[in-house]
C-alpha cells in the first residue's frame, strides 16, 4: 500500500515507515491481549464476589491466557522479524519550509537505504473517532519493544495475582484488588502496543489512575489516601508536559504531511523525526515536554518523591506497578518516540544532554536515599528510582538496545526483591528493618535466598542479569577513556562515572538491606515462618529469571557463548526500521566488564565489612542485635551526621512540594483568589446593583417627586399611577427592572445604529 | 412518519411539555400523583421525539439544517418561526431531553420544601420548552424569546425552593443575566437594521453581513453586545459571580438543570449566532476571549480550592470547566469548536451528575461542610463510588467522556485559525494544561476529604445514611452510562458535531492567509476579515 505522491513547492520524498499491515494473525491481533483483562476487571467489578474466590480465579486465568497469547505473539515476531517479505508502508511527504535543504536530507536518510535488513512493525488501525475532518484511529503497532514488555507485563502481573490470593488473603476489599490488577493490566498492555500518542496517553492516564486506587487500597487511613493523592498530583504536574508535547508532535506532523491537519501515529511521527524533516525545535520542546512526564511517571529527579510514598499500597501493587512494569512507561516512551528524543536533544555526538543528566542524577540521587531508609520498601523504592535512572540514563547516551535489556532484567530481579520484602513483612508484621526483622534467614530460607539472589542481579555481578544489562549500558556511555572500546553516539564520559559509582552505591546497600533483614537476630515480636507456595512459587520463577535472564542478550565477540546467542535480545527487540533512528552500538569492553565488576565488589566488601565485621562484633558485644554501630560516623564527625540529616530528609523536597507548591497553592493563593472574587468582582456586582437601585431612588425623589410630580399633580390619579409604578423599583420587583431593562436596551440599539 | 417529523418533529418535541402543563394546571394541586405522571410521561413522551428524530436524521449531512419548519412569525416585526436541527445543536436537545425526565425521576419522592410537586414541576417543564426552543431556533427573536423563557422558571426554582440566602442568589441570577440579554438583544436589534435583512433568519443576517459591508466597527460593537449576554450566561470570567451564588441556594434539580443545559445556552450563542454571523469581529475578539477563557480556568480552580462547602466547589469548578469550551471555541476552527461542543456536553453530563451527588449527600448528612463530611465509602460504599467515578471524569480522566472536552480543547489553541495570533494561543494552552494539574487537585482533595477515611463520629451512627436508592439508580444510571460510552467511543458525539462545525464556519476563517497572496484573499472575499487593505501588496497577517 503506497500513498499517493504530491508534488509541491518544496518537492516530494517517499519516506517509507517501517511499517505493514500485514503478518503473522498473532502480530495482527494482538488487540486481543490488552482486551482479556479489560473484560475481567467489568465482570470482578461487578460478579467477582459471587465467585467462590472473590473473582481472584478470573483474573488469574485471564492474565494467564494473555501471558500464553504474548509468547506465542513474541514468538510470531520472531519470525515475522527476518522473513516478512510484505508490502510496507510509506508515505509521501512534502516538505513545506526551506524545501531543498530538508528534502535532500529526507532522501539521504530515507531512500538512501540506510537500513540494510528491515523489521517491519505490524501496524492495525480502526477509526476512533472524527473531529475537524480529521479521523483520529486507535491501533496495534507490534514490533520488538512491544512484544518484550507484553511478555514482561503479562508474566509479572500473572505471577503478582498468584502471589496476592495469598499476601492479602483476607482483605477487607479482595475483589475489588484483584479488579483493578486487571484493569492495570489491562491498560498497561495497551500502553505498550498503542499505535499513536493520543491512545499512548489514555492509557498513560488510566495506568496512574490504577495506580491511585491501589495506593490508596487501605483509604480508610489517611497516609495511605496521601499517598496516593501525591502520587497523581505529581504525576498530574508530568502529564501537563505530555499533553503539550503530544500536541507539539500532533501539529509539526501536521505541517510536515500533505493534506493532514495533524498526525498522532507513533511510526509518522518517528519516521518524519528521524529523517530530519520535523523543525527541530519544535522537536527539542517536544522532548523537553516528555521528558516532565518521563520524570514524573518514572520517578526521575526532581518529581521522584511521589514513589518512595506509594509503596503505602499492598506489596504486589509495590512490585507490579511500582518496580515492573507502571513506572517503566516513562523510559518505554522514549524508546518508543526514540525518533524524537534523539533528534530533538542531539543524542548523537554529544557528550551531554538533559536526558543524560536528568538519568545520571537520579541514579546517584536514589542511590544515595536507599542508604538511610528504614522501611525495607522503601530501600526498594529508592533503589528502583537509581535503576530508572539508569535507564534513561542509556537513553539519553544513546544506548537503546541497552536501556531495554535493563529494563527487562529488572523487572524480574525488582519484582522479586519487592515479591520477597512482601514475603518478610507479612511474616513479621511490619515493615521496619531495624525494629521488626533481623535473622530471617533461618526462619524464611526461601524467601532468603532469592532474596539474595535477586539483590546480587540488582547489584549486577557476573553471571547475574543485572550484570549484562548494566554493563551494556555502561558500554553505551562511549565515554571509555582507557577502557578502549568501539562505537557509540557520543563521548558521556560523565554519565560512565555515574554509572559506575551508582554501581558501587548499589552494591553497598543492597548489602545493608541483606544484612538489617535477614542476619543478625530477629528483633521483632512474634514467631515468623517462611511463606505459602503461593508466595514462594512467584519467588523462585523470578529469582531464575533473574539468573538467567541476562543470558538473552550476551555481547557479540563473548567467546564463551555460542554465535547465536549473542545479542539476540537486541536483534529481535531493537527496530531497524524507517520509524526508528539510525543509532550507532558500542562494542563490547572486556577491561569495562572487568572494571564495574571490581566497582561492585569494592562496594560489596566495604559494606560487608561494615556489618558482617564490625556490627557483628559490636551485636556480640553488646548481647543484642545492632542494626548499626553506636560510635558510627554520623556520630562521631558533624560532616557526616548533616549529610545524613539531609539525605532523611530526602533533600528537603518534599518540604517545597507540599509544604510550599502544595501548601501555597491551596492555602494563600486559593484562598487570595478567592478574597479578590468576594471582596472585588462580586462585592463590584453588588454595587453596580446597590447604584441601580439607589439612582431609582433618586430619580423618584428628586425627578418625580419634585418635578414631575410638581408638574403633573393637576391632573391627579395619574401622578399617583407613576409613582406607584416608580415605588416598585426599590421593591425589588423584578418585571420592573425588566421593563426598564428592555427600554434601556432599545435606546442603547438606536444609539448604536446612529453612531456606528 | 418521516413526513410527520419533517413537518412537526421540532415543533412537537419544543412544545409537548407546555401541553404537559395545560393537563397540569387542570389537575387540584392536591393530587401529587398524577402531577408525577403527567410530568414525567411528558418529558419521556419528549424524550421518544427526540430518538425520533435522532433516528431520522441524516447523519452524512449533518452540516445541513434538517426538519427545517419556516413560517411567517409577527409579520409585523418580520420575524419568522423557523426552526431546524443540524448537528450542532443535536447533541444538546438530546441532553436536555435526557436530563429533564431523570431530573423528574429524582425529585420523585423528595421534593425540597415547601414541596408543592405542582408547581415544581411546570416548572421543570416550562424550562424543557425554552431550552430546546433555544437550540432549535433558527431566527434571532425566535431565539431571544426562547432564551428569555428559561429565566424565569429558573428565577422562581431558586426564589421559591432554594436555600436560606435564596432571595440575594435568585433576584442576582435574574438580573445579571438579563442585563447581558438586554444588551443582546440591543446587537440583534442593530444588526438587523444595519444590514436592511428581510428577517431575523441567521442565515440571511448572515449573508447579508458579508455582502452589505457593515463596518469593522460596528461588527465589533455588536459583537460585544453577543459576547456579554453569552458570557454571562457560560459565565465567563469576570462574570461568573452569579453562578456560585445561585448553584449553592438552587434546589438539586434546579443545580442539575442549571449546570447541565443552561449554562449551554451561553456557549451554544456563540458557536450558533456570534461567530458564525460576525466572523471578522470574531477574529478581532478571539484572542480576549481566550485570555478570559484561561483566566477562568486558572481562577475558577484556585476558587474551588478555597471553598468550605461541596456544592458551592462543583459550582466554581464549572467556571474553569466552560474555561475550556470558551478557549476551544475562541480558537475559531473547526477542530476546536468540535471539542467545545464536546466540552459542553461532557461538562453537563458530569456535573449535573456531581450535583445530583451533592444533593443526595446533603440529604444524607444535612451539611454538605467538606469538613464535617469523610466516610462516604464506608457508609454508602455504591454512592462513594459513583462520586469517585464523576470525580475523575470532571478532572479529565481518559476512558470518560471529560477528557474529551478537556484534551482536544488544549490541542486545538496550539493552532488556532488563520489571523489569530499563534504564541498568544500557543501561550494560553499551556495555562490551560496547568489547569487539569489544579483540576486534579480540587477534585481529589475533595474525594479524599468526602469518601475516604472513617465516618466523622457525628454521622457514624446516622441511620439517614443509606447507599443509593431506588430512585437515584433511575435517575443516574443512564447519565453514568453516558460518561462511560462518550469517553470511551468520542465519536458518539464528533460524528454528529463535525459536519455540522465545519459547515457553520465562515470560509474565511478557514482559508490560509499564509499560503495565499492578497490577491486570492481578496477575491474570496475575506479581505475584510483579516483587515487587508484593498489593492495591498503583502497578505502578511497573523502568521
Amino acid at each position: 500500500m503506497t500513498d499517493l505522491l504530491v508534488l509541491a513547492a518544496g518537492g516530494a520524498v517517499d519516506l517509507p515507515l517501517g511499517i505493514t499491515e500485514g503478518g503473522n494473525w498473532f502480530l495482527r491481533n494482538a488487540w486481543l491481549i490488552p482486551l482479556l483483562p479489560a473484560l475481567s476487571f467489568v465482570v470482578i467489578l461487578f460478579f467477582g464476589k459471587r465467585m467462590p474466590r472473590g473473582g481472584s480465579e478470573l483474573g488469574i486465568a485471564v492474565l494467564g491466557i494473555a501471558f500464553v497469547l504474548a509468547l506465542l505473539t513474541g514468538a510470531a515476531w520472531i519470525g515475522h522479524r527476518d522473513n516478512y517479505h510484505g508490502d510496507e508502508i510509506h508515505r509521501a511527504v512534502v516538505v513545506v519550509d526551506d524545501g531543498g535543504h530538508s528534502g535532500a536530507d529526507a532522501a539521504d536518510h530515507g531512500s538512501g537505504g540506510g537500513h540494510a535488513e528491515q523489521s517491519l512493525a505490524v501496524v492495525n488501525t480502526v477509526t476512533w473517532f472524527q473531529a475537524g475532518g480529521v479521523e483520529f484511529s486507535v491501533g496495534t503497532l507490534v514490533d520488538g519493544p512491544a512484544v518484550m514488555m507484553l511478555i514482561v507485563v503479562t508474566l509479572v502481573s500473572l505471577l503478582v495475582h498468584v502471589y496476592s490470593t495469598e499476601y492479602i488473603q483476607d482483605d477487607r476489599r479482595y475483589t475489588h484488588f484483584f479488579a483493578f490488577l486487571s484493569l492495570f493490566s489491562a491498560s498497561m498492555l495497551m500502553l505498550v502496543i498503542s499505535e499513536n500518542t493520543l491512545q499512548l496517553l489514555t492509557s498513560w492516564e488510566l495506568v496512574g489512575v490504577c495506580s491511585f486506587v491501589l495506593i490508596g487500597h487501605w483509604w480508610e487511613e489517611k497516609p495511605n489516601s496521601d499517598a496516593a493523592l501525591k502520587a497523581f498530583l505529581t504525576n498530574r504536574v508530568g502529564d501537563m508536559g505530555l499533553i503539550v508535547g503530544v500536541s507539539i508532535l500532533f501539529f509539526s506532523v501536521g505541517s510536515a504531511l500533505p493534506d493532514r491537519f495533524g498526525s498522532f501515529s507513533i511510526a509518522e511521527t518517528n519516521a518524519l523525526a528521524s529523517a530530519g524533516m520535523l523543525p527541530q525545535t519544535a522537536l527539542l520542546v517536544a522532548a523537553c515536554c516528555l521528558m516532565a512526564a518521563v520524570m514524573s511517571k518514572s520517578g526521575q529527579f526532581f518529581l521522584h518523591t511521589w514513589l518512595p510514598d506509594a509503596m503505602a499500597g499492598p506489596t504486589p501493587v509495590s512490585a507490579l506497578i511500582h518496580a515492573a512494569t507502571m513506572v517503566v512507561a516513562g523510559v518505554y516512551m522514549i524508546a518508543r518516540l526514540y525518533g524524537v528524543f534523539f533528534e530533538g536533544l542531539s543524542i548523537g555526538g554529544s557528550s551531554i544532554n538533559l536526558m543524560a543528566v536528568i538519568g545520571g542524577i537520579t541514579t546517584l540521587v536514589g542511590a544515595c536515599l536507599a542508604f538511610v531508609q528504614r522501611d525495607i520498601k522503601k530501600v526498594l523504592a529508592y533503589s528502583t528510582i537509581s535503576q530508572l535512572g539508569y535507564m534513561v540514563m542509556a537513553l539519553g547516551v544513546g544506548a537503546w538496545t541497552a536501556a531495554m535489556f535493563h529494563l527487562f532484567t529488572h523487572a524480574f530481579f525488582k519484582a522479586c526483591l519487592f515479591l520477597g520484602s512482601g514475603s518478610a513483612a507479612h511474616a513479621v508484621h511490619g515493615f521496619d528493618m531495624k525494629s521488626d526483622m533481623g535473622g530471617l534467614r533461618k526462619v524464611m530460607p526461601h524467601t532468603y535466598r532469592t532474596f539474595v539472589i535477586a539483590s546480587i542481579a540488582l547489584a549486577g555481578l557476573p553471571p547475574f542479569a543485572g550484570f549484562w544489562s548494566k554493563d551494556e549500558i555502561l558500554v553505551g556511555t562511549g565515554g571509555w577513556g582507557l577502557f578502549g572500546g568501539t562505537g557509540g553516539n557520543g563521548a558521556y564520559t560523565l554519565m560512565l562515572v555515574m554509572g559506575m559509582v551508582t554501581a558501587a552505591l548499589t552494591a553497598a546497600y543492597m548489602t545493608r538491606c541483606v544484612y538489617l533483614t535477614f542476619f543478625g537476630e530477629f528483633r521483632g515480636h512474634g514467631e515468623p515462618h517462611e511463606s505459602g507456595r503461593r508466595i514462594t512459587v512467584p519467588l523462585w520463577i523470578l529469582a531464575g529469571l533473574a539468573v538467567g535472564a541476562g543470558l538473552l542478550n550476551m555481547p557479540s565477540g563473548f567467546q564463551l557463548a555460542p554465535g547465536s546467542m549473542q545479542e539476540r535480545f537486541g536483534h529481535v527487540v531493537e527496530p531497524v526500521a524507517g520509524y526508528f533512528p539510525v543509532i550507532s552500538h558500542a562494542g563490547p569492553s572486556w577491561s569495562l566488564a572487568i572494571a564495574s565488576t571490581l566497582v561492585v565488589l569494592t562496594g560489596f566488601a566495604v559494606a560487608g565489612w561494615y556489618y558482617f565485621v564490625r556490627v557483628e562484633a559490636a551485636s556480640a558485644a553488646a548481647g543484642r542485635s545492632l542494626t548499626e554501630l553506636p560510635d558510627g560516623p554520623t556520630s562521631r564527625y558533624a560532616l557526616a551526621r548533616m549529610g545524613h540529616t539531609f539525605l532523611v530528609n530526602k533533600y528537603y523536597l518534599d518540604h517545597l512540594y507540599t509544604g510550599i507548591v502544595a501548601g501555597g497553592t491551596k492555602g494563600p493563593v486559593a484562598a487570595a483568589a478567592y478574597r479578590f472574587d468576594q471582596r472585588v468582582i462580586d462585592r463590584g456586582v453588588d454595587l453596580v446593583g446597590e447604584t441601580a437601585v439607589s439612582a431609582g431612588r433618586a430619580v423618584y425623589d428628586k425627578v418625580d417627586q419634585m418635578v414631575v410630580d410638581g408638574v403633573v399633580n393637576a391632573s391627579g390619579r395619574v401622578a399617583l399611577d407613576t409613582g406607584g409604578k416608580l415605588r416598585k423599583i426599590q421593591s425589588g420587583r423584578i418585571q420592573d427592572y425588566a421593563a426598564i431593562l428592555f427600554a434601556a436596551a432599545t435606546v442603547l440599539a438606536g444609539i448604536l445604529i446612529v453612531i456606528v | 412518519m418521516e413526513y410527520l417529523l419533517d413537518g412537526w418533529g421540532i415543533t412537537l418535541a419544543t412544545f409537548s411539555p407546555l401541553v404537559g402543563v395545560a393537563i397540569m394546571l387542570l389537575i387540584p394541586r392536591e393530587r401529587e400523583d398524577q402531577h408525577r405522571m403527567v410530568a414525567l410521561v411528558t418529558s419521556l413522551w419528549v424524550a421518544f421525539v427526540g430518538l425520533l428524530l435522532l433516528f431520522w436524521f441524516d447523519l452524512d449531512a449533518t452540516g445541513r439544517l434538517q426538519y427545517v419548519v419556516d413560517e411567517m412569525w409577527i409579520d409585523v416585526i418580520r420575524s419568522r418561526y423557523m426552526v431546524g436541527i443540524d448537528g450542532m445543536s443535536l447533541p444538546l436537545i438530546l441532553l436536555t431531553m435526557l436530563i429533564v425526565p431523570l431530573c423528574i425521576i429524582y425529585s420523585w419522592d423528595h421534593f425540597p420544601e415547601p414541596r408543592n410537586p405542582k408547581a415544581f414541576l411546570i416548572l421543570i417543564l416550562i424550562l424543557e420548552t425554552g431550552m430546546i426552543g433555544t437550540f432549535v431556533a433558527q431566527d434571532m427573536v425566535l431565539f431571544f424569546v426562547f432564551f428569555e423563557i428559561v429565566l424565569l422558571p429558573m428565577f422562581f426554582m431558586i426564589a421559591v425552593w432554594g436555600g436560606p440566602n435564596r432571595r440575594y442568589a435568585s433576584l442576582k441570577f435574574f438580573l445579571f443575566t438579563l442585563f447581558g440579554s438586554a444588551l443582546m438583544l440591543v446587537s440583534f436589534l442593530a444588526l438587523f437594521f444595519l444590514t436592511g435583512a428581510e428577517s431575523f433568519v441567521f442565515a440571511e443576517i448572515a449573508d447579508n453581513v458579508l455582502s452589505h459591508g457593515v463596518s469593522r466597527t460596528a461588527q465589533l460593537w455588536i459583537f460585544g453586545g453577543m459576547f456579554l449576554g453569552f458570557g454571562i450566561k457560560v459565565p465567563m470570567f469576570p462574570f461568573h459571580t452569579w453562578l456560585p451564588d445561585a448553584h449553592t441556594e438552587a434546589p438539586t434539580v434546579g443545580s442539575v438543570i442549571l449546570a447541565a443545559v443552561l449554562l449551554k445556552l451561553g456557549t451554544y450563542g456563540f458557536i450558533r449566532v456570534a461567530i458564525p454571523i460576525l466572523p471578522e469581529a470574531a477574529v478581532e475578539w478571539a484572542p480576549w476571549i481566550g485570555l478570559l477563557a484561561v483566566v477562568g480556568i486558572i481562577y475558577g480552580a484556585l476558587g474551588c480550592l478555597a471553598q468550605t462547602d461541596m456544592k458551592r466547589l462543583i459550582a466554581f469548578s464549572s467556571v474553569a470547566h466552560m474555561g475550556f469550551v470558551m478557549l476551544a471555541i475562541a480558537t475559531l476552527t473547526d477542530f476546536g469548536i468540535n471539542a467545545a461542543i464536546m466540552g459542553m456536553v461532557a461538562h453537563g453530563l458530569i456535573t449535573g451528575m456531581l450535583f445530583f451527588l451533592a444533593g443526595s449527600i446533603k440529604e444524607r448528612y444535612h451539611t454538605l461542610e467538606i469538613s464535617r463530611l469523610g466516610g462516604l465509602l464506608v457508609q454508602a460504599p455504591r454512592m462513594g463510588w459513583i462520586f469517585g467515578i464523576c470525580a475523575m471524569a470532571s478532572l479529565g480522566l481518559p476512558g470518560l467522556a471529560g477528557f474529551w472536552g478537556e484534551f482536544p480543547a488544549i490541542l486545538s489553541a496550539y493552532s488556532p485559525a488563520n489571523g489569530l495570533p499563534v504564541e498568544t494561543f500557543r501561550t494560553f494552552m499551556v495555562i490551560a494544561a496547568l489547569g487539569t494539574v489544579l483540576a486534579a487537585g480540587y477534585l481529589l482533595w475533595l474525594l479524599q476529604r468526602v469518601a475516604f477515611g472513617s465516618p466523622p463520629d457525628e454521622f457514624a451512627e446516622n441511620p439517614d445514611i443509606v447507599d443509593v436508592t431506588r430512585h437515584e439508580w433511575l435517575a443516574w444510571a443512564p447519565i453514568l452510562a453516558f460518561i462511560v460510552a462518550i469517553g470511551i467511543y468520542p465519536n458518539l458525539v464528533f460524528r454528529v458535531t463535525d459536519g455540522a462545525v465545519d459547515a457553520s464556519l465562515n470560509t474565511c476563517l478557514k482559508v490560509n492567509v499564509v499560503e495565499l497572496s492578497a490577491a486570492e484573499i481578496e477575491a474570496l472575499g475575506c479581505a475584510d476579515v483579516y483587515d487587508i487593505g484593498g489593492g495591498d501588496e503583502h497578505a502578511a497577517v497573523g502568521g
